[in-house]
């Protein structure tokens, strides 16, 4: 039971120290970009980490919570609660359409994944489609913009997202997950079904990338395709969630902390060694640490949260 | 035997792989607590057949049931529901989960209904008690086929399908094995068994059917078998297809 309390501890408190930030640090923009990159990370880690299907093409829900967002708002003249939710339902849309894609393994299944969210990307930036989407031109949603309100709601999708890793971690539903990752045959014969497995993480990963492309909609209020597609979100959350060692809850918290603040921190200080510092680190990363900072301790056998 | 009492029917079972006829229309029946030998040399079938029953496959050709349905094309996890469960030839436990965590999965998805299962009892009977919060990985893969075993029990099956459990243990393992499926079985579990170890199939089973090269050769009991030219040839002589 003391596991389930750590986990919840350790996420209360990244909860209340982003909350009470903005009174602290009074740059709420970035302060922003980092509570969407602890959720995103940690919306990888439940596809990545609890699965085992790497989805390069995250950026796709993102992009589609981003688009679902400003269409609703600027078409149906939805609030924000309500544009969010018409966002999240558009990704988790997007990732029903996107289920056939488990039928690959390995790399097939993230080039796939890349390619479909650059497909949508196509559709959402193509000039024809200027009436509903704004095309290339971007949209402006200046109506709602509430930087205090939106940084709120990106707070409550970490609360929200938190909750469902420690879920995850903790709950039968999560052993099973696991146990589909190690070997689907075994898990099959042991009666879960892998289908519906990860069908539900998948769509879980999508719903929470869903409703942080909602709240950085609402947060940055203008933004054109190739800002809410940017393959970087992708890259961002996988390097965040893999440094730190996915299938934990500390890992990608740890990665996304360290990693996206050196980023800041060095892209500030001394940018002209930016990329040379940057890629040192991660490829030192990969070569001795390939299952994230936290088996640092995992693997002498110690349960980090 | 009345048609309704038969647990498991298996009529003219094929699977191919590519232009290899691995099955070639196996028959056999298995009644309710009977143990069923599958034996024969490498290669002929004895793995396809308890893949194909267990739905890991899908069949080509026949027709498997089970309590009166057809299951083939039934997916696994649905089949474990049913009240089958099996072992693999190479022991295919959940290597980073605890041996405790490999077995709630099972009796908490797979429960095949009845009675709930006393998971630590289990695991003592099977003598894994001891390894019980240690990592599958941790064991040895004789430990592991039995942490296999485990995982199948734990959904209460009616019909276990076991595939070379006794490779890899000492003798003295083997005697106290062959004793627990022998009391299963006599507790209404019926059982195909595949085993290379005469002496496990003897122990074990109440008859067997011989495979040669995706067909059945024989059934009858062990004794039987071991008088039968056809079964002699095979296993001596190093004949075709095997
Ligand atoms: N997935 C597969 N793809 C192609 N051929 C296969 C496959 N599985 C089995 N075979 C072939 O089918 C034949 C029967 O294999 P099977 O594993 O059923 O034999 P077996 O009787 O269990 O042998 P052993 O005693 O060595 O375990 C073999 O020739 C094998 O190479
Ligand atoms: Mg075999």
């Amino acid at each position: 039971m003391h596991r389930v309390f750590n986990d919840l501890g350790l996420a209360v408190l990244v909860v209340v120290a982003m909350a009470v930030a903005p009174s602290i640090y009074s740059n709420q923009l970035l302060l922003f970009n980092f509570v969407m990159f602890l959720s995103l990370a940690q919306g990888l880690n439940v596809i990545y980490g609890f699965t085992g299907y790497l989805p390069f093409g995250y950026v796709g829900f993102f992009g589609a919570g981003a688009y679902g967002f400003a269409l609703a708002v600027m078409h149906l003249g939805f609030g924000p609660p309500g544009a969010m939710a018409v966002g999240a339902a558009a990704a988790v849309v997007l990732a029903l359409i996107l289920t056939p894609l488990f039928r690959l393994s390995g790399a097939y299944f993230a080039i796939a994944n890349l390619a479909a969210a650059q497909a949508v990307y196509e559709v959402v930036a193509n000039p024809a489609l200027e009436d509903v989407t704004k095309g290339p031109y971007g949209v402006s949603l200046s109506g709602v913009f509430a930087p205090n309100a939106s940084y709120a709601a990106a707070v409550a999708i970490l609360a929200f997202t938190l909750l469902l890793v420690v879920w995850l971690r903790n709950s039968q539903f999560g052993l099973s997950l696991r146990a589909i990752k190690e070997d689907p045959i075994s898990a099959a014969m042991a009666g879960v079904s892998v289908v519906r497995g990860r069908t539900i993480a998948w769509l879980l990963s999508a719903l929470i990338a869903g409703l942080v492309g909602g709240s950085f909609a609402w947060e940055v209020s203008v933004f054109y395709p190739e800002t809410a597609f940017s393959p970087q979100f992708s890259i961002f959350a996988v390097v965040f969630a893999l440094f730190g060692g996915t299938a934990t809850l500390t890992g990608p918290l740890l990665g996304v902390f360290i990693l996206y603040g050196v980023y800041n921190w060095i892209g500030i200080s001394v940018p002209q060694y930016f990329q040379l510092i940057y890629g040192t680190l991660i490829v030192a990363l990969v070569l001795f640490l390939p299952n994230g900072l936290v088996s640092l301790l995992t693997r002498r056998g110690i349960r980090v949260p | 035997m009345s048609p309704d009492a038969k647990l498991l029917h298996v009529e003219k079972l094929e699977k191919r792989f590519g232009g290899f006829r691995a099955l070639d229309g196996v028959s056999f029946d298995l009644l309710p607590g009977e143990v069923l030998g599958l034996v024969g040399p490498n290669g002929s079938g004895k793995t396809t057949c308890i893949n194909v029953i267990s739905g890991l496959y899908g069949g080509d050709g026949g027709q498997v049931v089970f309590e009166g349905a057809r299951i083939d094309g039934t997916a696994m996890h649905k089949l474990a529901r049913l009240g089958i469960n099996r072992t693999f030839q190479s022991p295919k436990p959940f290597l980073s989960l605890t041996v405790r965590e490999n077995v709630e999965i099972s009796a908490r998805y797979g429960h095949a209904g009845g009675a709930a299962i006393d998971l630590d009892g289990l695991l003592a009977s099977l003598e894994l008690d001891a390894h019980a919060h240690r990592a599958a990985e941790d064991l040895n893969s004789a430990q592991q086929k039995t942490l296999d075993l485990a995982r199948a029990l734990a959904t209460a099956p009616r019909l276990l399908l076991v595939d070379e459990l006794a490779a890899g243990l000492n003798p003295a393992e083997l005697d106290r094995m062959a004793i627990r499926l022998r009391t299963l079985a006599d507790r209404g579990m019926a059982m195909l068994v595949v085993e290379h170890l005469m002496g496990f199939i003897d122990k074990v089973t109440d008859r067997v059917v011989v495979l040669n090269a995706g067909r059945e050769i024989f059934g009858g009991t062990l004794a039987q078998a071991t008088q039968d030219p056809d079964v002699i040839r095979v296993f001596l002589g190093g004949s075709h297809g095997g």
